[in-house]
């Protein structure tokens, strides 16, 4: 039936979640206001500026562009399960240390989209780096910072080499 | 917002055809969902019923050989044929293309199949499948049918799918020998929907002379375009830059580009024509290395 409530089964944050949602909401939405994880950013809505970016079974995603009933069965982290309770993400840690914050509004989804870099690759060269926050828009141009500060916490989860 | 609906997501091909053959016309198919949640959003689309494919992960494969081709199904997310090894190997200008498709976000979770399915001309798959001779496998609960990709795309956002039929799988044949194809496409930044694409690929025979040649176009008309007139300048000839040229003034003679914040029709006429013999020179190299 229309608007009928669909039940959805998934992991947050490593924690297993079930809810009943109305098929229409967006992941971003599901986030923010049922489950409170404010962390994720809604900023454009269309799939433009990459603030509500989450990680969708390891991958970077936009929350804004996923119907939550797509998230059944799958693992999300979103920016509140990247730390290790008061122990800071090396990505974090690197942004805070380098002075890759400005206004903040967008560093949620430029961690979420470093951390699925990361992952993935270890080592990125200086163009994959780019090439992963590319769709992570900052209104205050702060894009060095946040590049030189993923390669210093590439270099960090390396053991420093 | 988005106007409510009625929500399936069903486990299997089979069971997601039976809802569309039961549904048809009130039904509509979401895969990665990046384009049809922008148009629900702007309730241009307001379905009665949803099916959900993305999880029928029988459809997201990629499958080559040299005999039978490049087996894509439609459920692949762009971000799996950027990065397949036998993609950049043997069709490297999918890998390409992808690449700049908007950005690793959009092509980690939207899919190949919904991108053509959602037949906006300004898309960057289907110029490029246009020059690779590639052809859409639809399925229906009663049965299946191969069409050539330029068959597919009928008007704006309008696609040759029936009632109760979906894409299942692109096939794309192994290029002949000394095939070269390029796409490239005029971006104001990394990544955007290009103001124009072109895709070009040309074969060359055994004395070096253009044997075959395919143009199609990008965000030039309300399809994706194939420039029939302007491959047929080049077709039998020795080719030289006139008239690579020439065949970009032909191809800008056959669009009917739109008008937008990003270009009026005459700059994308002119761009059209700069971006033909650009492209069209790039295959030309990758035909001769081939």
């Amino acid at each position: 039936m229309k608007g009928e409530m669909k039940k959805l089964k998934f992991t947050v944050n490593g924690k297993p979640c079930e809810l009943e949602v109305k098929p229409e909401t967006l992941l971003v939405d599901l986030l923010r206001e049922e489950l409170k994880l404010t962390g994720t950013k809604k900023g454009c809505q269309v799939s433009a500026c990459g603030a509500c970016t989450v990680n969708i079974d390891g991958k970077a995603v936009r929350s804004c562009s996923v119907l939550a009933l797509q998230a059944n069965g799958r693992k999300v982290t979103t920016i509140e399960g990247v730390a290790e309770g008061d122990k800071m993400h090396p990505i974090q840690q690197a942004m805070i240390d380098h002075g890759a914050i400005e206004c903040g509004f967008c560093t949620p989804g430029m961690v979420m989209s470093a951390k699925a870099l990361l992952a993935e690759n270890p080592n990125p060269t200086r163009e994959e780096v780019k090439e992963a926050i590319q769709g992570n828009l900052c209104a205050d141009a702060g894009y060095v910072k946040y590049i030189e500060a993923i390669e210093i916490a590439a270099r960090e989860m390396r053991g420093g080499h | 917002m988005i106007a409510n609906f009625e929500y399936f997501a069903p486990k299997t091909v089979s069971e997601a055809l039976s809802l569309l053959s039961k549904y048809k016309e009130e039904a509509k198919m979401i895969a990665g969902g990046q384009s049809i949640l922008v148009v629900m959003r702007q309730r241009l689309l307001t379905p009665e019923y949803l099916i959900d494919i993305k999880g029928l992960t029988d459809l997201e494969y990629i499958k080559y050989d040299e005999k039978q081709g490049l087996r894509i199904g439609a459920l692949t997310i762009h971000r799996d044929i950027e990065k397949s090894p036998v993609i950049q190997k043997h069709f490297g200008v999918l890998s390409e293309m992808e690449g700049n498709l908007a950005t690793i976000q959009t092509r980690n979770w939207g899919t190949v199949g919904g991108n053509l399915c959602h037949g906006d001309p300004a898309g960057d798959p289907a110029p490029v499948l246009i020059a690779l001779k590639a052809k859409l496998k639809l399925v229906s609960s009663t049965g299946e049918r191969v069409i050539d990709m330029e068959e597919f795309s009928e008007d704006y956002l309008e696609v040759a799918l029936g009632p109760g039929e979906m894409l299942a799988e692109i096939q794309i044949p192994t290029p002949a020998p000394h095939t070269g194809t390029a796409y490239e496409k005029l971006m104001v930044m990394k990544g955007d929907m290009g103001v124009v694409g072109v895709a070009v690929s040309i074969t060359l025979g055994s004395k070096g002379s253009c044997q075959d040649a395919r143009i199609a176009l990008s965000n030039c008309s309300s399809v994706p375009l194939r420039a029939k007139k302007a491959e047929k300048v080049l077709i039998g000839k020795t080719l030289n830059d006139a008239l690579l040229i020439e065949a970009g003034e032909v191809a800008s003679s056959e669009a009917d580009p739109p008008a937008d914040v990003h270009g009026s029709v005459e700059y994308r006429q002119e761009m059209i024509k700069v971006f033909v013999k650009r492209v069209a020179q790039i295959a030309l190299e990758k035909a001769r290395a081939a």
